[in-house]
C-alpha cells in the first residue's frame, strides 16, 4: 500500500461524509459546506492517484482537471452562496422545506 | 425547531436510508481504488512526448491552455455565468460603500497592494515553466480586489463603465485566438507551434484580468446602486404578502 492509495482512499471517504450531510442537513449553508467536502474529496481522490506513475514526476492531466474543478466548484459555491442569501431574504427561512411552513 | 424533511419521510427512516445508501457507494468505491492498477503512465508519456509543440515547460499549463483548451474555454465561460448570475441574484451589502475604513486598513493596503500586484504578475509569469498560471495568479489579485472593497472603496461603482469589459476581456480573447488559429491551423484551438507560446501568455493574461475582476465580484455582489431603497420596500412588501397569504 502505498502513500498516495492511502491518500486516494481518505479522498473517497471524505466524498461520503459530504454525500451523507448532503442528504442528513436541511440547512442551505450547511448543504453548500457538504458539496464543498464531497469535492474536495474527489479533488483529493485525483490528485493522489495523479501521483501513480512509474516515474518521479506525476500525471499533469488529472492536475489540469483538479484545477479547473476548484475554479468551477469556487463559482458554483459563490452562485449557491448568493442564491441562499436571496432564498432568505424572500422566505426568512435557511431551509429549503416542500410544505410550506404553517 | 422541528426538522422538516418536507417528503413527509421520519427523519430516522431518511438517516438510515442515507447512511446505509452512502456506506455502500463508499465501500464500493474504495475497493475499486484500492484494486486500481498500481501504475498508468498513457496519458502523461502522451504529454511528455508532444511538450515540444505545446510552447510551454510547465506540463499543467500546456495540459490546461493547449491540449486541453477547450476545458479552459468553458471554465472562463461558467466563472462569467457564476458571476452574471450572483450580481443578478444579490446586490452588494452596504458596508462595501458607506462604513467609513479604518486607517489601519488604509495603511495595510498601501503596504500590501503593490507586492499584490507583483506577485499576481510574477505567478502568471512563471506558469509558462512552473506551477502558477491565470487561475493562481488572478484568485491573488481577486484578494487584493477583496481587500480593496473592504476598505470601503467603492469597487464595482467606481469602475462601473469598465467592469463589463473587465470581467468579459479573458473570455473574450481566448475566443478571437481559438477562431483565429483554427483560420491559420483549421482546427479550434490548434496553436501555430512557433507562436503558441506567446498566445498562451496573450490568453492568459487576459483571462487573470477577467477572473481577479470575476472572483472579487462574486465576493461582494452586485452594484450597490441596485440596492436602493424603493427595491428594498419592494422586497418587504412582498415579504408581507406572502405572509398574509400564509395566514
Amino acid at each position: 500500500m502505498t502513500i498516495s492509495l492511502l491518500y486516494a482512499l481518505v479522498g473517497v471517504v471524505l466524498l461520503g461524509i459530504g454525500l451523507y450531510s448532503l442528504v442528513i442537513y436541511s440547512h442551505l449553508v450547511k448543504k453548500i459546506l457538504a458539496l464543498n467536502v464531497a469535492g474536495s474529496g474527489v479533488f483529493l481522490f485525483l490528485v493522489a492517484t495523479a501521483n501513480q506513475t512509474s516515474g518521479p514526476v506525476p500525471d499533469p492531466v488529472p492536475h489540469a482537471m483538479v484545477l479547473t474543478g476548484i475554479v468551477v466548484a469556487v463559482s458554483a459555491t459563490a452562485l449557491a452562496l448568493a442564491l441562499a442569501c436571496r432564498i432568505h431574504q424572500v422566505t426568512g427561512t435557511t431551509r429549503l422545506t416542500k410544505n410550506e411552513p404553517e | 425547531m422541528r426538522r422538516e424533511n418536507g417528503d413527509g419521510l421520519d427523519s430516522q427512516t431518511v438517516k438510515m436510508m442515507a447512511t446505509i445508501s452512502v456506506l455502500a457507494l463508499t465501500s464500493v468505491l474504495g475497493w475499486t481504488v484500492w484494486t486500481l492498477p498500481p501504475f498508468s503512465d498513457r496519458m502523461q508519456r502522451l504529454v511528455a512526448s508532444n511538450m515540444a509543440v505545446s510552447g510551454v515547460e510547465n506540463p499543467v499549463t500546456a495540459v490546461l491552455l493547449n491540449f486541453r483548451g477547450y476545458d479552459t474555454l468553458l471554465e472562463i465561460g461558467v466563472l462569467m455565468l457564476a458571476a452574471l448570475s450572483v450580481l443578478s441574484v444579490v446586490p452588494s451589502p452596504a458596508i462595501f460603500s458607506q462604513s467609513p475604513p479604518s486607517p489601519i486598513l488604509i495603511l495595510l493596503l498601501r503596504l500590501l497592494l503593490p507586492f499584490i500586484i507583483i506577485v499576481g504578475g510574477y505567478i502568471l509569469w512563471i506558469g509558462k515553466y512552473a506551477p502558477g498560471g491565470a487561475f493562481q495568479a488572478g484568485a491573488i489579485l481577486a484578494a487584493g480586489g477583496i481587500l480593496l472593497s473592504t476598505a470601503a472603496v467603492p469597487f464595482n461603482r467606481l469602475a462601473s463603465k469598465a467592469m463589463p469589459f473587465a470581467m468579459a476581456i479573458g473570455l473574450l480573447t481566448f475566443i478571437v485566438v481559438a477562431l483565429a488559429t483554427m483560420m491559420v491551423r483549421g482546427n479550434f484551438l490548434q496553436y501555430p507551434v512557433a507562436q503558441a507560446g506567446i498566445l498562451i501568455l496573450v490568453v492568459e493574461a487576459a483571462a487573470t484580468i477577467s477572473i481577479a475582476i470575476i472572483l472579487t465580484l462574486l465576493f461582494i455582489g452586485g452594484n450597490p446602486e441596485e440596492s436602493s431603497t424603493a427595491k428594498d420596500e419592494g422586497d418587504k412588501a412582498f415579504i408581507i404578502d406572502k405572509d398574509k397569504a400564509n395566514k
